[in-house]
């Protein structure tokens, strides 16, 4: 039931996405549309494999890389469509899906078994520290999908060509405005997710801080999202460089979350 | 009855036969119910706009309508035939229909896909409801001219873009702005396409408009204008810290703001974006103020590729429109052909002798006992009925009176003859 659920929603994500790079090629409004939709049924679905997960092993569902990754897919899901109702833009879902569905299918292939707690994790802090920092990486990741499109935009306003997707694409301020706001948003939520993540280290292993590379990644990812923010406030840089910087960020983000976990060693590979 | 269209326009016919057969808002009257009056005219109406003049009529004859309709053109304009006759054209029956519907739907139009013909259509049809010169044909070609052009405006992208210069800023600026109501403009040195350009933004919401100008009195003047703020010339690079727009067309012989200039001001406005239309020639503008971030300046040349390719784009769109308008021809061709008398009696006759059959094999399931002699009375009862109740419908039809397509559409109507394509 929870695999058939989960299944379900991986298919409604690649429907999507497929769907969605046909109105990024063809341009139609129903095509848009339909992008939506599908995507919403997608959620609700998966919000359902994960509450059954959570029932039936009867721990947060986010402590294995299957879990996590699905759990990550789902926290972008969410924004996209808030997003999406907030701004009503079609062309959104063209960049933000794809990425929905490589997350899911990269859940899917990992091992879905679900293993038994280690004492040292079994915690409250958990829930806490998981939930800020996927959403936090969630924020981050729409913020990607925006910059591209600025980065797409703009490209298109400064060498003028002014046909095709340039027509789709909404215009450069809204999208500089909606990635500040993810990263105004992800940013205090990934520095409460080291925050709670410190406390939780304290409680289970006895220090705050050990620089383990899941740590010190998570360290350079606010970094770089702070420099976004810095310079952007003080220094009033927008636009292209914000949006070059976000993509950054993204890449510091992938790896904090896949590159820790499959090249070096860190406590938090869930063993 | 035959649709029937007999007109000129801006591809026939020069500006001075235009102004010569056109019907001025006074004439309009005469002209619609003279040619309404014509014998073989039945229904008519008039369009007349300064790119066309039109006569829509259900003829009972083509042939001889379109003669009435010429020699009627010439005699209210006070022109030989002859003197206008080459730059007429005449379209009759599904051709008249497409011409209409292709006039509604802009694929006729000088500027290719633009929306005022379709209000001008409909006003041309409401004024002849209101004088009663159209009936039952030429009020549902109407109708179906504006639910066709609105097909083709939803289905293609024949209105999508701008095809002038000035619109064709104001959809740049709504790709580099959100809100145009919070944003600035200035108009740097004033000319015709600059002011075009700023009263276009005016009406997309743009409320803060700065002046600046070499003779300061012009300045004010434009200033009133457009409710505007007159700036002095020699402060104007100052005033672009909090100007979103800049439209330049000074016509000095050198470049008025170049990079350097322009770098200061983006520091000073912390890299908000500018958008700048340079319509001077020669440029006004340093072009290296274009590769500085959040500066988008456009020339007018930029401008010029852009409507020229927009309006390549329109006639790709137009050769989709040109199938939705064969698709709706045929229907309405269609329906035409269902007013036909003919088919319909014969329609008509089929279904009373259908209901006869049905209930006389019913009547002899149910008597199956009955002797030759009773059920041929009963047959012959029956015919009897049916026959006469038929009868009237079918003389009223065959009379070939003037309100024949009326008697047509209620016989469909009342007998549920064919009556799928009416909505």
């Amino acid at each position: 039931m929870g695999t058939l659920l989960f299944e379900f929603a991986l298919t409604c994500y690649f429907a999507a996405a497929i769907i969605g790079m046909v109105d990024l090629i063809r341009g139609s409004k129903d095509a848009s549309k339909l992008t939506v939709w599908i995507t919403a049924v997608g959620f609700i679905l998966h919000t359902a494999a994960i509450i059954y997960r959570y029932l039936s092993a009867g721990q947060v569902p986010i402590t294995s890389m299957h879990e996590s990754a699905s759990f990550f897919a789902w926290c972008i899901a969410l924004l996209y469509l808030v997003t999406h109702f907030r701004y009503r833009i079609g062309i959104l879902g063209s960049f933000i899906l794809p990425l929905i569905f490589l997350m899911m299918l990269a859940s899917a292939m990992l091992p879905r078994e679900i293993k038994p707690l280690s004492p040292a994790l079994q915690s409250s802090w958990l829930l806490i520290h998981t939930v800020f920092a996927f959403l936090g990486f969630a924020a981050f990741t729409v913020a990607f999908g925006v910059g591209i499109m600025y980065l797409l935009q703009e490209h298109y306003l400064k060498t003028k060509k002014l046909s095709g997707l340039f027509l789709r694409l909404p215009n450069i301020q809204v999208l500089d405005e909606i990635n500040y706001r993810m990263i105004t948003l992800g940013f205090p939520l990934l520095t409460l997710a080291i925050i709670t993540g410190a406390l939780w280290a304290e409680d289970a292993w006895g220090s705050y801080w050990r620089w383990d590379p899941k740590e010190t990644w998570s360290l350079i990812t606010w970094f770089i999202y702070a420099m976004v923010l810095h310079i952007r406030l003080v220094v009033g840089w927008r636009g292209k460089r914000a949006a070059l910087l976000s993509v950054l960020g993204f890449v510091a983000v992938l790896f904090t979350f896949f590159g820790v976990n499959f090249l070096l060693k860190s406590v938090h590979i869930f063993e | 009855m035959s649709i029937l269209v007999v007109g000129l326009n801006h591809k026939t016919a020069g500006v001075t036969i235009r102004e010569r057969l056109a019907f001025s808002e006074q004439k309009l009257e005469d002209g619609l119910l003279g040619i309404h009056a014509l014998p073989d005219v039945q229904e008519a109406a008039l369009l007349s706009t300064c790119n066309r003049v039109e006569i829509y009529a259900s003829a009972r004859s083509v042939e001889a309508a379109e003669n009435q309709i010429k020699d009627f053109l010439a005699a209210f304009h006070g022109m030989a035939r002859a003197d206008f006759e080459s730059s007429l054209y005449v379209h009759a029956e599904a051709d008249g229909i497409r011409h209409i519907f292709r006039v509604g739907a802009s694929l006729d139009s000088m500027v290719l896909g633009e929306p005022q013909i379709l209000g001008q259509l409909k006003d041309t049809f409401d004024y002849a409801l209101t004088r009663k010169t159209t009936g039952i044909i030429l009020n549902r070609l109407m109708k179906k001219a504006i639910s066709t052009s609105k097909r083709v405006r939803t289905e293609t992208r024949i209105a999508e873009n701008a095809v002038s210069i000035s619109f064709a800023a104001v959809e740049l600026a709504k790709k580099i702005f959100t809100d145009l109501s919070t944003k600035a403009v200035m108009l740097l040195g004033a000319g015709e396409m600059a002011e075009l350009a700023a009263r276009h933004l005016v009406t997309n919401g743009v409320q803060n408009i700065r002046i600046a100008n070499r003779t300061y009195e012009r300045c004010c003047e434009l200033a009133e204008v457009f409710c505007g703020m007159p700036v002095r010339f020699d402060e104007y690079i100052d005033q672009m810290t909090h100007v979103d727009i800049l439209i330049c067309s000074t016509g000095a012989p050198k470049f008025v703001l170049i990079k350097e200039q322009m770098q200061r001001v983006m520091r000073e406005r912390r890299n908000r974006p500018v958008f700048i239309i340079d319509i001077s020639v020669p440029r006004n503008i340093d072009p290296a103020v274009n590769d500085l971030d959040n500066v988008y300046l456009y020339h007018v040349d930029d401008l010029q590729q852009v409507v020229d390719s927009n309006m390549l784009e329109r006639r790709k769109e137009a050769e989709k429109a040109e199938i939705i308008i064969d698709e709706e021809v045929g229907k309405f061709m269609h329906w035409l052909a269902s007013l036909d008398t003919v088919p319909l009696i014969l329609a008509l006759r089929q279904k009373a002798d259908e209901i006869k059959l049905e209930e006389l094999d019913k009547f002899r399931n149910r008597c199956p006992n009955l002797d030759a002699a009773t059920s041929d009375a009963v047959q012959y009862l029956v015919t009897a009925i049916v026959n006469k109740l038929v009868h009237n419908p079918t003389v009223a039809l065959k009379e070939n009176a003037d309100d024949r397509e009326l008697l047509a559409m209620a016989v469909k109507k009342l007998y549920g003859l064919n009556g799928d394509d009416d909505e």
